[in-house]
This record gives C-alpha cells, sequence and structure tokens, in this order.
C-alpha cells in the first residue's frame, strides 16, 4: 500500500469515527459536591469541557466541571439490585434507634 | 443484555409480571433510570417524543437566528443571541437525555434530516418583521412553558431532569419577547401596526402548538398513564388562552378571533374554531418553511463535517503524542 493510499484509509477510518459520549459533573459552588449534570459529544477532553461550560453553566450554575468519558463508568446493574443491596436491609443495628436508652439520658 | 434479547428468552407471563410491577412504580411516582428494565413501548414512545422535542428546540433556533443581525439594538440582539443559545442547550440536554435509551446523536439526526421525524410545526412559519420576534418569544416559548412544565414531573429521569432545566430558562425568553410586543405597542402608529400583525400570524399557529383536539388525540390515555401528559390538550389550549388574554390587553393589542368572549359560567374564555386542515398540512411537510427548514439545518450539518472530522483528527493525533511520549 502506497503511502498516499495508507492515508487516505487512516482519512476514512477518522471519517467513520464520531465524537464520542462525555459524562458532566458539576460542583455548584465550593462546599457542595460535584453532581451529575448530563451528557455530551466531543472530540476530546479539552472541548468536552469548553462544550460543558457552554450547555450546562451559562448561567453560573457551577464553580468546577469534571468530564469523563462515558465508557469509562461502570456501572451497578439495577437487575441485580436485590443481592446488591438487601444485604444492608436486615442490618439494623447500623441505626441508632437500634440501642435501648433509658429516657434520661439526653443529647445521644 | 439489551431490552429486546431479554424479551425473547422470557415468558409472556414474566413480560406481564414485569409490565405490571413497572406500571405500579410509576403510579407510586417513582421514577425510572435509564438501565432499568422497561416496557418496548414505553422506550419507543419516550424515544419518539424526546427525540421530536429535541428536534423542535433545535430547528427552533431558525426563525429567531433569521433576525440576530437585524436586531435593532444591541440590548435586543444580545437577549436574542443569548435566547437562541438557550435553545440550542435545550435540544442538547434532550438529545442526551434520549441517547440514554440506547439510540445514538446520529441516529437521531439522521430521523430528522430525513424527514422520519417530525419537530413542532409552528417553527415551519416565516419571521418576516422584527415584531415577529416578540410575538415568538411572548406566544410561542409561552405555549412552549404550558406543554413543558408538567414534564417536570414525567416518569423517564432523564426527561424530567432535562425539563426542570428548560424550565428554569424560559421564562426569560418569554418575558423578553412580551418587552418586544410592549415597546413596539407603545411606539408609533406603524410599530404599533407591526406588532398587531405579528400576533395576527403567530395566535392560531400558537394555539396548534397545544396538539390536536382530546377527540382526535391518539396516545392521550398511555401518556397519561406514564405522566407524559398531566392534562390533556384541551385543557392546555385553555389555559393558554386564558392567561393570555388579559396579556394582549395590556399591550392594547387584539386578539384575531372574534368569537373570543370571556365565559361567565365557566370561568374561562370561549374562542372561535381552529382551522385543523392547515395544521395537519403544515405537519404532512406543506407548510410555508418547511423545504427551507430543513435545507438549512441539514446544509449546516454537511457543512460541519469537515470541522467535526478535523477535531476528531485533531484528538486522535494528540493522544498519540501523549503515548509516545510516556515510551
Ligand atoms: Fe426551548
Ligand atoms: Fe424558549
Amino acid at each position: 500500500m502506497s503511502e498516499l493510499q495508507l492515508r487516505f484509509q487512516i482519512q476514512i477510518q477518522i471519517h467513520m469515527k464520531k465524537w464520542p459520549l462525555w459524562e458532566v459533573f458539576v460542583r455548584s459552588k465550593n462546599g457542595l459536591e460535584h453532581r451529575h449534570f448530563g451528557s455530551l459529544h466531543a472530540a476530546d477532553a479539552d472541548m468536552a469541557l469548553e462544550n460543558a461550560r457552554d450547555v450546562y453553566t451559562r448561567r453560573n450554575e457551577g464553580v468546577s466541571i469534571w468530564v469523563v468519558e462515558s465508557k469509562n463508568i461502570t456501572a451497578s446493574n439495577p437487575e441485580h439490585n436485590g443481592e446488591m443491596f438487601e444485604p444492608a436491609q436486615d442490618k439494623v443495628y447500623r441505626h441508632p434507634t437500634f440501642y435501648d436508652l433509658p429516657d434520661e439520658v439526653k443529647h445521644m | 443484555m439489551s431490552p429486546e434479547r431479554k424479551a425473547t428468552i422470557m415468558s409472556e407471563e414474566q413480560i406481564n409480571n414485569l409490565e405490571k410491577q413497572f406500571e405500579e412504580r410509576i403510579a407510586r411516582d417513582e421514577k425510572i433510570e435509564p438501565k432499568d428494565w422497561m416496557p418496548e413501548k414505553y422506550r419507543k414512545t419516550h424515544i419518539r417524543q424526546m427525540s421530536q422535542h429535541a428536534h423542535s428546540e433545535i430547528v427552533g433556533m431558525l426563525p429567531e437566528g433569521n433576525w440576530i443581525t437585524r436586531a435593532p439594538s444591541l440590548r435586543r440582539k444580545v437577549a436574542l443571541l443569548a435566547k437562541v443559545q438557550d435553545e440550542a442547550g435545550h435540544g442538547l440536554y434532550l438529545y442526551s437525555a434520549t441517547e440514554t435509551l440506547g439510540i445514538s446523536r446520529d441516529e437521531m439526526y439522521e430521523q430528522l434530516h430525513t424527514g422520519k421525524a417530525k419537530y413542532s410545526s409552528i417553527f415551519n412559519y416565516p419571521t418576516i418583521t422584527w415584531a415577529d420576534m416578540g410575538a415568538i418569544g411572548w406566544l410561542v416559548d409561552g405555549a412552549a412553558i404550558i406543554n413543558q412544565v408538567p414534564l417536570c414531573n414525567t416518569s423517564y429521569g432523564p426527561y424530567a431532569r432535562a425539563m426542570i432545566r428548560v424550565c428554569k430558562e424560559e421564562s426569560f425568553h418569554q418575558r423578553q419577547g412580551f418587552e418586544i410586543m410592549l415597546k413596539l405597542s407603545n411606539g408609533t402608529p406603524e410599530q404599533k401596526e407591526m406588532a398587531q400583525d405579528a400576533l395576527n400570524r403567530w395566535w392560531w399557529p400558537a394555539l396548534m402548538m397545544l396538539g390536536p383536539t382530546d377527540a382526535e388525540s391518539v396516545h392521550t390515555e398511555q401518556s397519561m398513564k406514564w405522566k407524559l401528559k398531566r392534562k390533556s390538550n384541551d385543557d392546555l389550549r385553555q389555559q393558554f388562552i386564558d392567561q393570555t388574554v388579559p396579556q394582549a390587553d395590556i399591550l392594547g393589542l387584539t386578539i384575531p378571533d372574534p368569537d373570543l368572549k370571556w365565559n361567565e359560567e365557566r370561568g374561562s374564555y370561549d374562542f372561535g374554531e381552529i382551522n385543523w386542515d392547515e395544521f395537519w398540512q403544515v405537519v404532512k411537510g406543506h407548510g410555508p418553511c418547511n423545504k427551507e427548514r430543513m435545507k438549512a439545518r441539514v446544509g449546516a450539518w454537511e457543512r460541519g463535517e469537515w470541522v467535526r472530522d478535523a477535531a476528531m483528527a485533531y484528538a486522535e493525533k494528540s493522544q498519540e503524542r501523549k503515548k509516545k511520549q510516556v515510551v
């Protein structure tokens, strides 16, 4: 394959490639955590940050933005919510109300 | 596993069971999130409605974009620019919310560009004077707000969250439109006439934005169950008319409906017959600007292709370079 052909092939591959999806997290003010705001498409992380600013913070909704490519997020499967979360349900002793204390005890 | 594949290996009884549980969750006001099991019909209906909604925001930029360079003052220009940019944002919130249902952005664009997907008919009317910017903000965004507010509580989480953001931004749109109308109405006789003319042309199409009459609306019952709808089209239309008529009075403009009059008994305005033939004609693609709008949209997409490709090529090159530096 000539260099020109090779370049053309690469061009086609690039052409087929779509801008990937990014998830956007915004801290609305210091003291609060970053919260998921939505997603967007961008060619790279820098562009994702700029687009996130324009799409999600046009009215001072944020002081800090995180972007992460969606494919890098591992999510739990809601169909397995049973195995995943039910074990916590019968552990009442993890809550303060489980413990019997006389009424005279204050501030506890 | 995709929901379709799963459906093929589940018995009918299992599916019925799941569907029953699903409907009960919605009835309890629980939200449905992207990875939850959902009936195929729910997924499809949401993809259709949400993508249509996104397309409307995007195509909706075109009639107003027409006036950005010709706004009469800098104040009006920055406001209109900001409004149109918001509409782009609304489209993007909604596209990304729709993507969570398993359709890609490119598929949605394809459906819009080939005419397979619809967008709100109102955007197929022309914007021929500056007063149209006022009438659109006041009436079109006004009717959109009435349609959208109930959706902040809809059952599909990503849609509801997108709508909350959209609704927060809409009120500026309507107020800037009303302010334009107010200025013109209090201006020279020619300016007032221009405002009246815009109201004459946008009033009926705005009423049509609330959708076909209840008798002709096919999806209502299912949509009510899934909270895609909270009130019927006719109720929403009545609400729009009742709140807008007093605003027209403030402007000193006349609503172009000889049958419009206050009904003491109902505590609402009676109004004249809507020309539904016109509505269906525009929906079917025979409105004054359907072709122009699609040409502008598809043209922008195609002319932007080299930019999208260049950005991707640059991103990949920088990645390569970074990798080499590490080695
Ligand atoms: Fe909008
Ligand atoms: Fe708007």
